[in-house]
C-alpha cells in the first residue's frame, strides 16, 4: 500500500503557499505509507541554460560549506548551492555532464534526485510527518507538486527506493501498485544506453516513460504505450515542467480521487487527506476511470 | 428531537438514554467511540444517529445491528456501512471502496458517488447509489439488491450469486462475468457483457420486481426501459473441450 497526493495551484497567488496547503494532504496519507515519504515541486524555471541538481547525502555527515566552495570552484562562479538537512539543491550553468561527473568523483556517495530547470525533490526514510519537517515542506513554493508515502511492497525501504523516482529533466513519477513485468520493462531499456539506480518496480515505469518522451512522444502518447507495456496494478502520478497527470490500470484497484475548484486541482488516493483543502466541500469531486489519462497544465 | 454532544471519556456511557438524536463529530471524537457506541451502548428510544465530519474515515457505522436511522454527513472513506444489519444508513456525500459490503439487511444510502466494490457480497437489503457506482459494483453479491441511478463500472455483479442489481445508467466492460444466480436489470447501454452472461426476454416477474425496486430506492424510471441480463450457466460445469476459453 501506499499513499499518492498531488497539488496544482490554477490562482498564481497561491504559490507562495503550495507545501502550506500539501502538507495536510501528506500527513493525511500515512496511514498508507508509514515508511518513507517523498516530494518533487516544480518551481518557476530558473534562466535558460542554468538547471538545479537535488542532491542527498544519506545519512553520511556533510560538511555543505566545504561541498558549496568546491563546486563553486568546479563549476563556475554563478553556481550556488541551497542545503536543507541532508538535501542539497544546487544551481548551475554548467553542463549536467560536468555536474554528474563531478558529483560522481568527489561524492560518489551522494545520490542525485532529480535534474531539471524546475524540479527540486527531496525523499527520504521516516513517517511522512518526520520527512515533511525535516526537509520544511510546508514552506515550499511553486506551481504544482507530486507526493508519496511510502508502505513497500517491491524492494527495501531505502531512501533511493522512496518515490519520487525521476529520469531525464524535469520529470518524476509516483506510483501506488506493484507492476508485474518491471524486469523485462528494464532488459528493453538497458540495451539502449539507459541507467537503473535500483531494483524498484516502479524505477521502470519512470523510465519507460521517460524514453518514450525523449523518443518524441508526448506525455500522452507515452501513457498509452505504457497501458501495453506496464503490467500490473497502478495509479501513477507524474509532473513536468508544466503539467500534472494521473493514470490508472484497467483494474483500477489502487484507488485516486481529484478534486477540482477554481483555484486549484488536488489529487490524492483519498479523500480523508483532501478534507483539509479550503472549499473542498464545494469542489467537483471525481474518481478518475481507468485507463484514462487526466492531466492538468500548471 | 433532543440532541447531545458525546465528549470522548474512555469506557464511559456516552449518551444520555432518553436522547432520541445522538451527535458524534469525527473531528474531534474517535471513530472507535462512535462504533463501540453503536455496538454496545444504544438505548431504547435511540432512533438516530448523526455523524459529522466524516471526512473520509474508514469503517464508519460498521457492523451496526439495530433498527436505527444513522445520517453521514460528508465524503466517508473505505466500508461504510459494512455488515450492516437493519440499520439506515445515508452517506450524504460520496463514499469510498466497499460501501455496504456483506451488509445483510436494513438499506444503505450514497447520496453521491461510490467507488469500487460497492455492496460486495452483500447478503441482504437494499444498497441505492444515487449517484455512479465505480468497477466491481455488487462484486460476488450474495443476495443484496443493489439500485444505482447512475452508471456501474467494469466487472460489476462479477460472480455475482444472488441479489438483484438495477442499474439505471450504463455499464462498462465485462457486466455480470461468471454470473451465477443474480440478476442485473440495465436500462442504459452495456459496453460488454462478461463470460457466461447474456441478456434474456424479460418477464412480468421481472417488471414487477424492477419496478418494486425502483420505488424502494427513490427512483422514477419506467419499469418497461430495463432489460435482463442472466447467467447462461455454461459455466456451472467444467468444460474440457472448452480449452479454458469462454
Amino acid at each position: 500500500m501506499c499513499g499518492i497526493v498531488g497539488l496544482l495551484v490554477k490562482n498564481p497567488e497561491l504559490r507562495g503557499q503550495l507545501g502550506e496547503l500539501m502538507l495536510p494532504m501528506l500527513i493525511g496519507m500515512s496511514e498508507r505509507g508509514p515508511e518513507s515519504a517523498g516530494l518533487a515541486v516544480f518551481t518557476e524555471a530558473v534562466r535558460a541554460g542554468r538547471r538545479k541538481f537535488s542532491v542527498y547525502s544519506g545519512s553520511a555527515a556533510v560538511d555543505w560549506a566545504a561541498f558549496t566552495q568546491e563546486a563553486i570552484g568546479e563549476l563556475g562562479a554563478g553556481t550556488g548551492v541551497a542545503v536543507q538537512a541532508n538535501h542539497a539543491v544546487l544551481e548551475t550553468a554548467a553542463p549536467a555532464a560536468q555536474v554528474k561527473a563531478w558529483l560522481t568523483a568527489r561524492y560518489p556517495r551522494h545520490h542525485l534526485l532529480s535534474v531539471g530547470q524546475s524540479i527540486d525533490l527531496y525523499k527520504d526514510t521516516g513517517t511522512p510527518g518526520e520527512v515533511a519537517a525535516r526537509y520544511g515542506f510546508s514552506g515550499l513554493q511553486g506551481s504544482h507538486l507530486v507526493g508519496h508515502t511510502r508502505m513497500a511492497t517491491e524492494t527495501a525501504v531505502t531512501p533511493e527506493r522512496a518515490h519520487p523516482f525521476t529520469a531525464g529533466e524535469d520529470f518524476c513519477l509516483v506510483h501506488n501498485g506493484s507492476l508485474s513485468n518491471p524486469y523485462s520493462v528494464r532488459r528493453k531499456l538497458e540495451p539502449l544506453g539507459i541507467e537503473f539506480e535500483t531494483d524498484n518496480d516502479t524505477e521502470a515505469a519512470c523510465r519507460f516513460l521517460e524514453w518514450r518522451m525523449r523518443e518524441g512522444d508526448s506525455l500522452a502518447a507515452a501513457l498509452e504505450k505504457g497501458f501495453d507495456v506496464l503490467d500490473g496494478f497502478y495509479t501513477f502520478l507524474m509532473g513536468t515542467r508544466d503539467e500534472l497527470a494521473l493514470v490508472r490500470d484497467a483494474f483500477s484497484c489502487k484507488p485516486a480521487i481529484v478534486a477540482e475548484t477554481n483555484e486549484y486541482v488536488a489529487i490524492s488516493s483519498e479523500f480523508r487527506s483532501l478534507a483539509k483543502l479550503p472549499d473542498v466541500k464545494n469542489a467537483h469531486i471525481f474518481e478518475p476511470k481507468p485507463e484514462q489519462i487526466y492531466s492538468w497544465r500548471a | 428531537m433532543a440532541s447531545v454532544m458525546l465528549d470522548f471519556v474512555a469506557g464511559t456511557p456516552a449518551a444520555s438514554p432518553n436522547a432520541a438524536s445522538v451527535i458524534f463529530d469525527l473531528s474531534t471524537q474517535p471513530l472507535r467511540r462512535l462504533n463501540q457506541f453503536l455496538h454496545h451502548e444504544l438505548a431504547e428510544g435511540n432512533v438516530q444517529v448523526r455523524v459529522t465530519n466524516p471526512d473520509g474515515a474508514h469503517s464508519i457505522a460498521v457492523g451496526v445491528d439495530a433498527p436505527i436511522d444513522i445520517e453521514i454527513e460528508g465524503h466517508a472513506g473505505y466500508y461504510a456501512a459494512g455488515m450492516n444489519k437493519q440499520a439506515r444508513i445515508t452517506v450524504h456525500g460520496n463514499a469510498g471502496p466497499a460501501v455496504g459490503e456483506n451488509m445483510m439487511s436494513g438499506r444503505v444510502h450514497v447520496k453521491g458517488f461510490a467507488s469500487v466494490a460497492a455492496g460486495a457480497s452483500g447478503q441482504g437489503g437494499l444498497l441505492v447509489i444515487d449517484g455512479d457506482a465505480s468497477l466491481r459494483c455488487g462484486i460476488s453479491m450474495k443476495g443484496v439488491d443493489i439500485v444505482v441511478a447512475g452508471s456501474v463500472g467494469d466487472f460489476s455483479a462479477f460472480m455475482a450469486q444472488e441479489g438483484r442489481l438495477v442499474i439505471c445508467g450504463d455499464a462498462g466492460d465485462a457486466l455480470g462475468d461468471s454470473l451465477y444466480e443474480a440478476v442485473i436489470y440495465i436500462r442504459g447501454s452495456i459496453k460488454s457483457l462478461g463470460a457466461d452472461a447474456h441478456e434474456e426476454p424479460m418477464t412480468d416477474g421481472d417488471y414487477a420486481a424492477v419496478a418494486e425496486l425502483l420505488v424502494a430506492a427513490g427512483m422514477g424510471h419506467d419499469a418497461k426501459d430495463f432489460r435482463r441480463v442472466a447467467s447462461m450457466r455454461s459455466l456451472y460445469h467444467w468444460n474440457a473441450d472448452a480449452n479454458q476459453e469462454y
